[in-house]
């Protein structure tokens, strides 16, 4: 058996492959995140909840329409989406002319009404939901087995994240989401309707968050407390980040995963801590955050 | 859009003159009612319920110090509040300290832990200020999780409720009901002094305009910190007289949803006044108390009551009384 610094191989490359997809959820949800709040000045919340509501719809599309993991890919971030742009029209917009705390607020209380729903409902206990046939299995790469459906999550959060990236920097309704970024009042002067590219900013963000969802359902039980074990610590690779860059929210969720996994292998006692301790790191160095633009 | 914002969290009314220790007459009103309910109440109340509320309440008062004062949103707070009860738990538990060494130990280690969570929060502000927070509070929460003088899910139980200065038993629940008093009462008041003093003016000249503050060469940064170092010194002495009441100290009290509790409070009743977060504290904890047996319907209920608050009531209860009245409360 191969030994890396001590450690057997498939250990280490476990372990790698475990933090590679948690980072691929941290990168989508602090993408979700800082495109939200580029546009709305406003962090959403609620998002850990729609994260998890993204794995309920699945669940619930499967046991009660019967409708399998590769529809549920499709209709839960549209059904999550739809949701988002409701909550947008009727709660959130109101909230624009205030002091940003006031949106974290309300967030939060979102976050806690439909958390608080599913569990009335669901219970606390996790189910179980099945990893779809196609990707059942696992690959030998020769230096370890690859369960295919996490190789599947690191590509499909790849795919997803490049897309968003794509999409804001390469397309036309793109570039009108950067330039309502950095001027709303100009950017409708000209004659862009804000107001309604604001709205599906959020639907987007939050689509994106169920998409994340969905493609945990089957690592994770779905639970009610999935989003929140998961939001606290976006947040903080939100804050080492920074909400400046697209690329810098993919690059550091992804990196922080990893650094979480190998803290697992070396230093199991510090896993859970790792990244909120370079966060520290990073607060002392560059408060703005890696790749943040001071506000 | 633009970063400047046009509504300030927590900003109170233009305050009328003070008479008495910084008092206006109607707040000199307000407080001696206050004072009257504490001492009256637990005749009609039972007093194990209206000591939660009294430790919510100081609990909150510590908060909005920051968030009415300073204009820093913490979402870290359970930190201070939860440590501060493990230790007093601890310390009255295992080393047989009387207890008013083991509430102000548990004191100590919240403004010690605020100390270091205050240095690092401190460098950012706004919404920033708030996720460091909460994360750096969850960090505390995994560390209570592993550490084993916590004693994991099942926390301290069967904590004495042990003797003030070694000699007095608070073992009835009405002694202990006079130490929590006495101890809110104090604390609501230091409150008020720190509010009004020369060092609270400073506090809302930052909360108002941080750049014009430091212009006027005020050190902005250390003001924040003594002001969170305050607040978290008065978290830590509510934790721990919560787990002398209850005999108990929990993983509950540095979950992040207890931070989240302390935020409702104060909103509801009232960001940047005075009585507001004990109004807030007592409706948060009778709503509890009157939902606890419909399970999940608590967290549901909490997170309409903030959208609620945020949506059309703004200023609090006690907030939009005193504009009602034209009244600084």
């Amino acid at each position: 058996m191969i030994t890396i610094l001590g450690v057997p191989g498939p250990l280490l490359f476990g372990q790698l492959l475990l933090g590679l997809i948690n980072g691929a959820f941290y990168a989508m949800l602090s993408l979700g995140l800082s495109v939200i709040f580029g546009l709305l000045n406003i962090i959403n919340f609620a998002h850990g909840a729609l994260f998890m509501m993204g794995a309920f719809v699945a669940w619930m599309l499967l046991n009660y329409l019967g409708l399998g993991y590769w529809w549920a890919l499709i209709l839960s971030p549209l059904i999550v989406g739809i949701f988002g742009l409701i909550l947008e029209r009727t709660l959130i917009r109101h909230l624009y002319k205030l002091d940003h705390l006031y949106g974290l607020l309300l967030t939060f209380g979102l976050a806690l009404i439909i958390e608080g729903l599913f569990r009335n409902k669901y219970g606390s206990s996790g189910m179980p939901y099945q990893i779809p046939s196609e990707l059942e299995g696992a690959t030998n790469l020769g230096f370890m087995f690859l369960p295919n459906y996490r190789g599947w999550v690191v590509l499909a959060a790849l795919i997803a994240c490049l897309g968003t990236w794509l999409l804001i920097e390469k397309t036309k309704l793109g570039a009108l989401l950067r330039a309502a970024t950095e001027n709303a009042p100009l950017v409708q002067a000209f004659g862009v309707n804000v107001p309604r590219l604001v709205t599906l900013t959020y639907a987007g963000g939050v689509a994106l968050a169920a998409f994340a969802g969905v493609l945990a359902a089957p690592i994770y039980s779905v639970n009610p407390n999935m989003g929140s074990n998961f939001i606290n610590t976006v947040f903080a690779v939100v804050v080492i980040g920074g909400m400046g860059s697209i690329m810098g929210s993919i690059v550091t969720g992804f990196s922080l995963g990893v650094i979480e996994g190998l803290t697992k292998v070396f230093y199991p006692q510090a896993s859970e801590t790792v990244i909120f301790v370079v966060m520290a790191i990073v607060l002392l160095t560059r408060p703005a955050g890696l790749f943040g633009r001071t506000a | 859009m633009s970063m400047e914002a046009t509504t300030q969290v927590g900003v109170g009314l233009p305050s009328a003159k003070p008479v008495l220790f910084g008092y206006t007459s109607t707040q000199a009103i307000a407080l001696a009612i206050l004072v009257a309910l504490v001492v009256l109440s637990p005749t009609v109340l039972y007093p194990v319920f209206l000591m939660k509320v009294l430790c919510f309440a100081m609990f909150a008062s510590a908060f909005n110090l920051l968030i009415g004062y300073v204009g820093l949103l913490s979402f870290g707070h359970a930190a201070f509040f939860g440590m501060g009860s493990y230790v007093t738990a601890w310390t009255a538990k295992y080393w047989g300290l009387s207890a008013e060494v083991a509430i102000l130990l548990g004191g100590l280690t919240g403004a010690a832990l605020g100390a270091v969570v205050g240095w690092l929060a401190i460098r950012r502000s706004g919404i920033y200020f708030a996720m460091i927070t909460l994360a750096l509070a969850q960090m505390v929460y995994f560390f209570c999780v592993e550490a084993p003088f916590t004693g994991g899910e099942d926390g301290i139980q069967q904590v004495p409720r042990a003797k003030l200065f070694g000699l007095v038993s608070l073992a009835p629940d009405m002694s202990i009901y006079w130490l929590v008093a006495g101890l809110f009462l104090f604390f609501f008041l230091f409150v008020h002094r720190v509010v009004h003093s020369p060092f609270g003016q400073v506090l809302k000249a930052i909360r108002e305009n941080t750049t014009r503050a430091t212009s006027l060469g005020y050190r902005t940064d250390d003001y924040k910190l003594i002001a969170f170092i305050l607040s978290t010194f008065i978290s830590g002495i509510a934790g721990g007289t919560k787990a002398l009441v209850f005999g108990i100290a929990t993983l509950t009290d540095v979950h992040w949803s207890m931070s989240g509790e302390v935020v409702l409070m104060s909103l509801l009743g009232g960001l940047g006044t005075i009585f507001g977060p004990v109004m807030g504290a007592l409706i948060v904890t009778a709503m509890e108390n009157y939902l606890a047996q419909f399970g999940a319907w608590v967290t549901v209920t909490q997170g309409a009551v903030f959208v609620i608050c945020v949506l059309t009531f703004r200023r609090g209860v006690i907030g939009e009384l005193g504009a009602k009245l034209k009244l600084a409360l």
